[in-house]
């Protein structure tokens, strides 16, 4: 069964942004998560960003995600960068109080 | 409250069904006319409620998971997903946020995230019989303002 979920990775200088598409539920969280923690633990970046435009739907497996992933850097001195959020995930994430660990941005055009 | 219309699925507690689960929901109360906002809060209600089936009541295997939709008067939607797992032991706790009894990657949100996105949630549960959450969605639409 292909996966309906999936993240490209691209390192510059020290910034790792994660580039995620489809959709983010249990199912394919375990896969996402396993990417971008190797790019993370080889990388050693200063800020990482998980780029959220390619994301489709997302429930709390979302959350997750960033709370994770945030853990894996907290003691790094590493920002994090949650962008180009639908408002569905926005809401989701606001629900989980993330603005507190992470900085999120909204999509451009749904930024009102 | 009569019942318009009525959809049931059975489907196995297998994680590669929740995107079907939710979308299957979400495609039959799209003839309410929800707006983009509304669907989104179905799918991830359905999301959270098929995703505990298969991680907390068949965390052991393989069980099922019967999902029924009724259209009710006034563009009202019921959605029941029901389980014949494990059942819960205390839901007043299990509903507490961020309580998870799974740790890890589990954030304990998904009844918040239930809640929150419906007009009400009602859990009900008996250990060793199984787990029935009930969500209430009125369908405002695209008309409705």
């Amino acid at each position: 069964m292909n996966s309906d979920s999936s993240v490209e990775i691209v390192t510059q200088g020290k910034t790792v942004t994660a580039y995620l598409k489809g959709e983010i539920d249990h199912h394919n969280a375990g896969a996402l998560r396993q990417r971008i923690d190797e790019a993370v633990t080889h990388r050693q970046p200063e800020i990482l960003s998980l780029d959220f435009a390619g994301v489709s739907f997302m429930d709390s497996s979302g959350i997750g995600l960033v709370m994770g992933r945030y853990r894996l850097i907290e003691n790094t001195g590493c920002q994090f960068y949650i962008t180009n959020l639908s408002p569905h995930a926005y809401k989701v994430m606001q629900l989980a109080g993330l603005e507190k660990i992470a900085m999120l941005k909204k999509r451009k055009d749904e930024r009102k | 409250m009569k019942v318009l219309n009525e959809l049931k699925i059975q489907l196995d507690s297998r994680s590669v069904n929740e995107g079907y689960s939710r979308v299957a929901v979400a495609s039959f109360i799209a003839q309410l006319d929800p707006t983009v906002e509304e669907i989104n809060d179905i799918k991830t209600s359905v999301s959270e409620a098929v995703t505990n089936c298969i991680v907390h009541a068949y965390k052991n295997g393989v069980g099922k998971i019967y999902i029924s939709v009724r259209l009710l008067e006034n563009s009202v939607a019921e959605i029941k997903i029901k389980d014949k797992g494990c059942g819960i032991e205390d839901i007043d706790k299990a509903r507490e946020p961020l309580f998870t009894t799974l740790g890890g990657e589990r954030s304990g949100l998904g009844f918040s995230v239930m809640e929150s996105f419906s007009d009400s949630l009602k859990v009900r549960s008996r250990l060793g019989m199984g787990t029935t959450v009930t969500i209430i969605k009125k369908i405002r639409g695209r008309n409705a303002y």
